[in-house]
């Protein structure tokens, strides 16, 4: 009977390391698109440096994802979506603190492997049935890619929706597809591995990226200063260096 | 009271944790669209696609799996224990790296898919094959398991007996292993063709997330968690509802000793 | 028949085997059901040749020979009737025939109700019956049987030992067994076999007469005589009865050890109810025992050695030869008795 006991004891004191229930107050998580990953990456090393003793935590997924986290009360202090449409529905849903900024927009793009194994000219060849790939019509890069095939008049089917860019990026550079659709500045991190086409009337269809702050912001003036790092000269630099096209 | 008191404590939390989640789905259950949702063309081509895909794996299984356990259970050879570690593999495996492992083999880059798509034009990922691929990977050691141990249970003197009526190694296995261990194998069948129904991250590695060719039930509740938790509540309970119906249908004629 | 087996547990066995049973008898662990599974193929021989074909290098279900384990091992997933019809069916025969053959061999048993039976639900009797027609059913050169009749309950074994004996003396037929009353009945040669080796070999007779130890003597000696009962008498012959304790009717058998048996040389007035005046036949000292054969009726006594010297035992000598009625045991047959042998 004391052994069980024991084992109890320790059971609890355990569940007391491993909460996950609020950020500490030294802490700020940012709940950020795919598209998002290497200047938001970039900017997290600016504002820890200018933030001394503060962590910045991020968790990068497919803005529908983040969104549904937000809406069911996962901790995260401020959320950056891929489009207007997931930062309206968070905001709907009453997820978000007063209003959201646009801080960035993003364009899409056709991206090949490097050797292009399909032959791929132009954005009608898709006509020609190779295996492309774009993300899942709920995330912001699925629902730009299946606009653009519509106003192309591509009738081609993709052969897989993914659920993020980064996973369409990734099929794309190992050769597993012949084409896929993402943003032009995941494009660019993919650097020479990938050859960009670009979509005839994409830069008439940008995606706009959205930031605010959540309301389970348990560190509001934190949340605040990212978003305008985000929003200043120097988030702008990034942003501009990654390829987005800035306010 | 025959079951010890402190017992009765762990015994209703691990029942809790198993009963209260499918509780949680049931309540959350929208019930004015529930039939829409349900008949919904997106979660019938699912259904569809997770029935035949996983019964065809279920198949492959069965019919590799079963001379696969015979050699196993009766064979001597030397690395005999080295293989059956590797057969069992995907058992502990993730199965999101069960699908990396898919793609480097049958991948249109895989060493072995890049030679049949440049020489035979055959490729393999994007297709329901390949889903039909991915669970048979994941659901094979299920059934090896079940298979091997039903052979090994095999009394020797009835294979010693058949053989000096003059059976054959063929003979003895198709007269008297295969139908004594059909219980074994039943239940390996069903363990497999479950745990197929289910599977998820090999799937969407390695065979894709299209709906129609791809998209299985698993793969369909995650599109939906995005677009509508509501649907994927509804296709959730469908999944569960046609696993717990399976086995319940089956426990009782076929599995005999797993009563 | 001729065995050579120089392998594990075995120890340089050299044996010649002919038609008619041969009973291999030995303590526990002496290597018996070694020699048959050498034999049946299902563990290496040096040489196994059957006629003038060597089977050494052959698999079992090459060889000619039926194989009756110690409990049966009927193939629990299929009737009766498909059991029997399993080693024709395996041999290449078409499946109706085999059926036909395998119904022929049940009824020839008296089992042919059975056919449809499930063996889970035959009594001890019944399933050895469809063992043995299992292994018969094949036709084979060779019988073996390991402990055939352990299992069953007396009356059950004899009636099947009778009924059987045919189909034993059609072939080769060896038995391992620890029951005398095996030995007494069946058993035309012998082989005593201890530790993996051959220590005893001959016709029953001859090892009855001169067994080197008690085990063999425990086994060879029985006396079982087959006669008419009429209540607490038997008839074995116009002239010759046995007083037993128990009354029946019909046709049974009496058996009694030869350690039961009081010889003395003239008419003894005791309690025993069977006393009869014979002619002793053989006589045989090893050590311990001096043991007697006697004329009529054909039994063997077992008496020290000393007793033997005071009483003057010699062959031809006339004597008296006394067993108490309660030390026969009487089991029912259902048969007509054969001659006593």
């Amino acid at each position: 009977m004391r052994r069980f006991a024991a084992v109890l004891v320790l059971a609890i004191s355990l569940t007391g390391c491993t909460t996950v229930t609020a950020t500490k107050p030294n802490e700020l998580t940012v709940l950020a698109a795919s598209s998002l990953t290497g200047v938001f990456t970039e900017l997290q090393t600016q504002f820890e440096a200018s933030h001394p003793g503060v962590k910045v935590k991020l968790v990068l997924d497919s803005s529908a994802t983040l969104a549904q986290m937000v809406e069911q009360g996962a901790p995260g202090d401020v959320l950056a979506t891929a489009d207007q449409r997931t930062m309206d529905h968070t905001r709907i849903a009453g997820g978000i603190m007063g209003h959201a900024d646009q801080f960035a927009t993003n364009t899409m793009v056709l991206i090949v492997p490097a050797n292009n194994p399909a032959n791929i000219k132009s954005f009608s060849g898709l006509n020609a049935k190779p295996d492309f790939v774009v993300c899942v019509p709920t995330a912001p890069c699925g629902a730009a890619a299946a606009a653009l095939l519509t106003t192309n008049h591509v009738s081609a089917q993709p052969a897989s929706e993914e659920t993020d860019v980064k996973a369409v990026v990734n099929k794309v550079v190992t050769g597993e597809a012949d084409a896929g659709l993402v943003f032009t500045t995941d494009a660019l991190s993919a650097g020479d591995k990938v050859r960009q086409i670009a979509i005839p009337g994409a830069s008439q269809a940008p995606n706009t990226y959205w930031i605010a702050q959540t309301k389970q912001a348990e560190v509001s003036s934190l949340a605040q200063d990212w978003i305008d790092l985000v929003l200043g000269p120097n988030g702008q630099a990034v942003l501009a260096r990654a390829g987005f096209a800035t306010q | 009271m025959t079951v010890p008191r402190r017992l009765l404590i762990p015994a209703s939390l691990g029942a809790g944790l198993l009963v209260l989640p499918i509780i949680g789905l049931v309540l959350r259950a929208p019930l004015s669209t529930f039939g829409s949702l349900l008949t919904a063309p997106a979660t019938l081509s699912a259904l569809w696609l997770s029935v035949w895909t996983s019964t065809a794996s279920t198949a492959v299984c069965v019919l590799l799996g079963i001379p696969l356990s015979w050699v196993l259970a009766r064979a001597q050879f030397r690395f005999k224990s080295l293989l059956r570690g590797i057969l069992l593999t995907p058992l502990v495996v993730p199965p999101v790296v069960a699908g990396v492992a898919l793609l480097s083999a049958f991948g249109r880059n895989g060493f072995l898919g890049a030679p049949l798509r440049d020489g035979l034009g055959l490729s393999i990922p994007y297709t329901s094959i390949a889903v039909v691929l991915a669970h048979s990977f994941v659901a094979m050691p299920f059934f090896i398991l079940s298979a091997e141990e039903g052979f090994r249970a095999l009394p020797p003197r009835l294979e010693d007996v058949a053989s000096t009526l003059g059976a054959d190694a063929w003979t003895r296995f198709r007269r008297v292993g295969l139908p004594l261990a059909r219980p074994a194998l039943i239940a390996g069948a069903v363990l497999a063709w479950a745990r197929s129904l289910g599977e998820f991250g090999a799937t969407i590695t390695f065979a894709g997330n299209y709906p129609g060719t791809t998209r299985t039930l698993p793969l369909e509740v995650y599109t939906q968690l995005q677009a509508d938790p509501d649907a994927a509540i509804v296709v959730s309970l469908l999944l569960l509802i046609i696993c717990v119906g399976v086995l319940a249908a089956l426990r009782g004629r076929w599995l005999g000793g797993l009563r | 028949m001729k065995v050579r087996i120089d392998h594990a547990p075995l120890h340089e066995i050299d044996l010649t085997f002919s038609s008619g049973v041969t009973t291999v008898v030995g303590p526990n662990g002496a290597g018996k059901t070694s020699l048959l599974h050498a034999i049946a193929g299902l563990s290496p021989a040096q040489s196994v040749m059957v006629g003038h074909r060597e089977w050494s290098h052959r698999p079992p279900e090459q060889r000619s020979v039926g194989l009756v384990p110690q409990e049966g091992a009927l193939f629990p997933h299929l009737d009766v009737l498909h059991n029997v019809a399993f080693g024709p069916q395996a041999r290449g025969v078409r499946r109706r025939a085999a059926l036909t053959v395998a119904t022929q061999w049940l009824d020839q048993l008296g089992i042919g109700h059975l056919a449809k039976r499930a063996v889970t639900t035959l009594s001890g009797g019944e399933s050895q019956r469809v063992a043995m027609a299992r292994a018969l059913a094949i036709e084979p050169a060779v019988l073996l049987l390991d402990e055939p009749f352990s299992a069953l309950d007396v009356g059950v074994a004899e009636g099947l030992r009778v009924e059987l004996e045919p189909h034993f003396n059609d072939r080769i037929t060896i038995m391992v067994t620890h029951d005398a009353i095996d030995v007494a009945t069946l058993a035309r040669h012998v082989v005593v076999l201890e530790e993996g080796r051959v220590a005893q070999v001959g016709r029953l007779h001859e090892v009855a007469a001169a067994p080197r130890t008690a085990h063999v003597a425990r086994l060879t000696g029985a006396n079982v005589l087959r006669g008419t009962a009429r209540g607490h008498v038997i008839d074995l012959d116009a002239t010759t009865q046995v007083h037993v304790g128990s009354s029946s009717n019909g046709p049974v058998l009496a058996t009694f050890a030869p350690t039961a048996v009081t010889l003395a040389t003239s008419p003894p007035l005791s309690s025993a109810r069977n006393v009869w005046h014979t002619r002793v036949t053989q006589v045989l000292s090893t050590g311990q025992i001096t043991r007697v054969h006697l004329a009529s009726p054909p039994i063997w006594a077992d008496l020290t050695p000393a007793a033997a010297t005071e009483l003057n035992i010699a062959v031809g000598a006339q004597i008296y030869a006394a067993v108490k009625a309660t030390e026969v045991s009487v089991t029912e047959t259902k048969t007509a008795p054969a001659p006593n042998r």
